[in-house]
């Protein structure tokens, strides 16, 4: 295997209905929305009955953790360190319950998309584990409780994801 | 305004997104053009956009640079200055981009930390390499900047550019190296990261970096496990010793304190080819802690790590038997199913059915991928423990009934099938089970191949009628292809038992009325062969097919059709089939499935035989017979590398030499490589190599006659001189000096023998082809070879020294025999089959009967001299 940053493949948040909340892919293996809605249903099914972390789905490892309404799911290819994909996880998992208090459910993350947004933008770079603790990523998103002010940081990094992402399907 | 109203508040346990209509929202995002800037209200549009992206909603080309220009107006209002001034036309995405640029490029130098790596990477995405070049200073300076994540982003950024402007990124190899020392374990990870894609072809700098690294230590976990897979690789490319310090580093990560820099050393460990069971034992204690760990992803990890190692080395893992026994109840099924198949591999007989039985506990349970597991781990007890195979069955046998996908199906079928043809008293249960399984296949490959399977070996079965019904129905039930295949299989059953012919020639009668094309045109085919009642017609045109490359065929029918003529296409024009060699599948962990569609390989052969084509001294040959595989006729390590290729057609050999120039201050041009036959060949042409600079290979070609009036002669000596015009040249430019030199270096000798002449061919059907041929020019002789003491050895030096296709899986000799029969199929230079029985007994020594049997009568005796 060729020593290489890359590590996940896909980031994926479902809710208890198998739907699609997030879902980032960073590589080609699901080129179209056809094909990664596909596998989505599939983890989903070969994994909401179970609780046990961690499985191989075509071909790829599949590690996941469940929560009240929400699935959480980090895909990486099945030579890769499962304890790495782990530690993407778990670091996704923790930023996210301390943005919504511990409130881990889908109305609350519904409710704080944009900072789900820019806290796995924060985590995970084109594939690359960018930070993997979390108190670093609450702090970068800034989001911390409700009374803080929107600043107008936040804004400009909403934009610049929107942006990225706009460019992106632009060039498709 | 309308705005306003569709400003949309969360609803208590609705998704507010779910309605979200694309156009709506579009429409929202002209508010970014107010001012003065909202920016509660931009945000939570701007959501609802990425949102929209989320669900995989596409925006046209004309949507998306409206609201990108939209959303650049807002990012200008974000400058505290706050001029709105842009106001008119935004016009060429261009201007439009440069703008964006412009932004960026401040938010990145600006005071503001949480703001910088963002807009860094954010920057980088967007911009090609002319724009890189104006960025590049504060990327510089962005890499060693203080802040973790600027610095992170920075370097992560530049990883991601390397690909588009490698040349670029290269310059700040030296930034990198001072953000490798940071403190900050990502900044580390992400450092090391870039070092190595900048440095990767360069073994030497990637020496020296992992030295510095492994010395200095890392605080970085991730970073650790980079370095333990760039050390393997290293290992691996070096074909370094175990005694390496590379080796002893990756070894002392196994005491890390973070479990994934053990995990990962252990697994690189693992994953060494030639490992001894001694070095991999503390890799394997430390996976077998592992498995007693209460996070599931790590019992996954070891339990996966040490079925690798039981493939291979089933006694190293023996030590955690008691740990994996304990795993198999496990409520992770994929952890279970790993655990179990490992067992099998490295328990003992005893256990077999006891763990089988566990395992169809929950074999419904795990995905398809474990059940192949599953599958592949049954197969390769049946090779270990050949009297289990009737558990193995019942067990295969349950599974065919079970759900599952084409992959599984196809795993338990080739299964079945190997225990089959390992095992000969399985062989009717076997077929039965496959029978009852095409009574209700969806897989059309599988059904075909299945059909092919009970042609072979149906028709040699003390009852074949009984297959008779499954085939047929299959001609009454299924889709073209199945219906064609099942046809085929008749027809061998009626070729080979005279009291099912009469049945069989009724059933083709029904098949002739087939709607399909194909299935008519076989079963017409069959009708007419099978009526003769000839053994000789049965044999060539039903069990043994085509011998004929495909791809060759089907380039030579399209000569023929491109060039009319009154002969008929002449099917000894075509070249032969090279059996393919089929290689033990070492890796039987699950594996991403390609999603390719397999294609037909071109053989080795056919891509030989456009490159010879490509030659005008070659065209005249004729089509390509056979090519041998490559000989060596220098030293690994020396300063030429030559290897050669034996080229064989009708009249003539061709020697293709294949070059290296492994000197890089060297410049060899008009390569030749001299030839001095032993016997009466003659070489007629040198083509030489017209130029071979340092390491790239070339190749030049000698055209020999092989001698007309003997054809007795099939082997011969060439001594070899390679012979070329030297130019130093410079190491660093390459560049080479005006005046060379001539100058010459000796080869090894290379040998021509009866092998070369002789293309293997496969017979599924000994004994009728056998008969085909006939005893005209049978001729027998007996043979001590005193040097063997085996039978294995024996059979394994004939097939080598021949070069001919073991045939009814005779080369495999039981145990426990003293005495054995090889059966061996080839066709001679020229196109004459020829078929070598070799009776051979075990006495003191082993005694060997041959008797060859050809069309041709020079070709018997050739072999007998060679072989005597």
């Amino acid at each position: 295997m060729e020593p290489s940053l890359y590590t996940v493949k896909a980031v994926l948040i479902l809710d208890n209905d198998g739907d699609r909340l997030y879902a980032k892919y960073y590589d080609d293996t699901y080129p179209t929305v056809k094909e990664q809605k596909a596998f989505e249903k599939n983890i989903f099914n070969k994994t909401h009955r179970t609780d046990s972390e961690i499985a191989l789905l075509e071909g790829l490892t599949v590690v996941y953790k469940s929560n009240i309404d929400l699935f959480f799911y980090v895909i990486g290819s099945s030579h890769e360190n499962e304890l790495m994909l782990m530690a993407v996880l778990n670091c996704l998992f923790d930023s996210l319950s301390q943005m919504l208090r511990k409130n881990v459910e889908r109305r609350a993350l519904l409710e704080n998309m944009e900072g789900l947004f820019l806290a796995v933008d924060e985590i995970v770079d084109g594939g690359v584990i960018l930070e993997s603790d979390p108190q670093q990523v609450v702090h970068r998103v800034a989001l911390r409780g409700d009374d803080v002010p929107l600043t107008e940081q936040t804004v400009t990094q909403v934009l610049q994801s929107a942006k990225e992402q706009i460019k992106w399907s632009l060039l498709r | 305004n309308c705005i306003c109203l569709q400003y949309n508040v969360p609803v208590a346990g609705s998704n507010p997104f779910q309605h979200l209509e694309k156009s709506a929202v579009l429409q929202e995002a002209r508010i970014f053009n107010e001012t003065p800037i909202n920016p509660r209200r931009c945000l939570h549009i701007l959501t609802k956009i990425i949102y929209l992206l989320n669900q995989g909603e596409h925006f046209g080309t004309t949507e998306a640079t409206e609201a990108f220009f939209a959303m650049t107006r807002l990012f200008q209002s974000n400058d505290v200055s706050c001029h709105l001034l842009i106001k008119s036309v935004l016009t060429v995405s261009l201007l439009n981009s440069f703008m964006v640029f412009y932004s960026l490029t401040k938010d990145m130098t600006g005071k503001e930390d949480v703001y910088r790596g963002p807009a860094i990477r954010a920057l980088c995405r967007i911009t090609d390499t002319t724009m890189l070049q104006a960025i590049e200073r504060y990327m510089k300076q962005a890499i060693v900047d203080k802040v973790p994540s600027v610095s992170s982003s920075a370097l992560v950024s530049s990883l991601h550019m390397v690909k588009m402007s490698y040349d670029v990124v290269k310059r700040w190899v030296n930034e990198a190296q001072e953000a490798a020392s940071s403190d900050n374990i990502m900044v580390q990870y992400h450092a090391l990261g870039l070092l190595y894609h900048l440095r990767k072809n360069d073994r030497l700098a990637v020496t020296k970096m992992l030295n510095k690294f492994t010395k200095s230590g890392l605080k970085s976990p991730f970073a650790y496990c980079m370095l333990i897979r760039i050390a393997s690789k290293l290992l691996d490319e070096t074909e370094g010793g175990h005694d390496s310090p590379l080796f002893d580093f990756i070894e002392s990560c196994l005491r890390n304190k973070n479990e994934m820099v053990v995990y990962e050393a252990a697994s690189a460990i693992v994953h060494m080819p030639n490992c001894t069971a001694r070095e991999l034992a503390p890799a394997v204690s430390v996976l077998q802690l592992f498995c007693s760990s209460p996070k599931a992803a790590l019992r996954y990890a070891a339990v996966r790590t040490l079925n690798k190692v039981a493939m291979k080395h089933p006694s190293a893992v023996t030590a955690c038997n008691l740990d994996l026994e304990n795993l198999i109840t496990d409520s992770n099924r994929s952890i279970a199913t790993l655990a179990i198949t490992t067992l099998l591999k490295t328990g003992s007989e005893s256990s077999v059915d006891r763990l089988m039985k566990q395992i169809s506990s929950f074999v419904s349970e795990i995905s398809d991928e474990f059940k192949v597991v599953v599958v592949q781990a049954i197969s390769a007890l049946c090779q270990k423990y050949p009297r289990k195979h009737s558990v193995m069955m019942n067990f295969l046998s349950n599974m065919l009934r079970d759900d599952g996908g084409f992959e599984y199906k196809r795993a338990i079928v080739d299964c079945i099938i190997s225990i089959i043809e390992e095992n000969p008293e399985s062989k009717e249960t076997g077929l039965a089970h496959l029978c009852e399984f095409i009574e209700d296949c969806e897989h059309t490959v599988l059904a075909t191949k299945i059909l092919h399977l009970l042609g072979k070996e149906g028709p040699r079965t003390p009852q074949p009628s009984k297959y008779i019904r499954f085939i047929f129905n299959r001609v009454v039930l299924e889709s073209e292809a199945v219906r064609a295949a099942a046809v085929s299989a008749l027809a061998k059953f009626g070729a080979q038992n005279d009291d099912l012919l009469p049945s069989v020639l009724v059933l083709m009668q029904r098949c002739m009325m087939d709607s399909d094309d194909e299935v008519r045109d076989r079963a017409t085919f069959y009708m007419n062969v099978l009526q003769q009642k000839q053994k000789a017609l049965n044999a060539a045109y039903i069990f043994n097919g085509l011998s004929v490359s495909i791809p060759g065929l089907e380039k030579s029918l399209h000569q023929y059709t491109l060039e009319p003529s009154e002969k008929p296409f002449d099917m000894k024009s075509v070249p032969l089939a090279t059996t393919p060699i089929t290689e033990p599948k070492t890796e039987i962990a699950p594996v991403a499935t390609s999603k390719l569609p397999e294609k037909l390989a071109r053989s080795r052969q056919d891509i030989y035989q456009e490159q010879l084509a490509a030659i005008p001294e070659f065209q005249s040959l004729g089509p390509l017979f056979k090519s041998s595989e490559p000989v060596q006729l220098t030293e690994a390590e020396t300063e030429y590398v030559v290897r050669c290729v034996k080229h064989t057609f009708a009249r003539h050999m061709v020697f293709q030499f294949d070059c290296t120039n492994t000197l890089n201050d060297q410049l060899l041009q008009k390569v030749v490589v001299q030839m001095e036959p032993s016997e009466a060949y003659e070489v007629i042409h040198y083509i030489p190599a017209p130029s071979l600079p340092y390491s790239q290979p070339g190749s030049c070609y000698s055209l020999v006659r092989l001698p007309d009036d003997d054809p007795t002669a099939v082997s011969c000596t060439f001594s070899c001189t390679m012979k070329y015009l030297v130019r130093d040249c410079d190491p660093n430019t390459g560049e080479p000096d005006d005046d060379g030199y001539d100058d010459e270096y000796v080869l090894e000798d290379l040998e021509v023998t009866v092998a070369d002449h002789i293309q293997k061919i496969l017979k599924p059907n000994f004994g009728a082809a056998w008969d085909e041929v006939g005893d005209e020019f049978e001729k027998e002789e007996t043979f001590a070879l005193a040097s063997v003491r085996t039978l294995d050895e024996a059979v394994g030096n004939i097939i080598s020294f021949l070069g001919m296709q073991p045939c009814e899986r005779s080369d495999k000799v039981p145990e426990n025999k003293n005495s054995h029969v090889l059966f061996l199929a080839g066709v001679f230079r020229g196109g004459h089959d020829v078929l070598v029985r070799a009776r051979l007994a075990l006495a003191d020594g082993v005694t060997m009967q041959v008797t060859v049997r050809s069309s041709e009568e020079t070709v018997v005796d050739v072999i007998l001299a060679s072989v005597g």
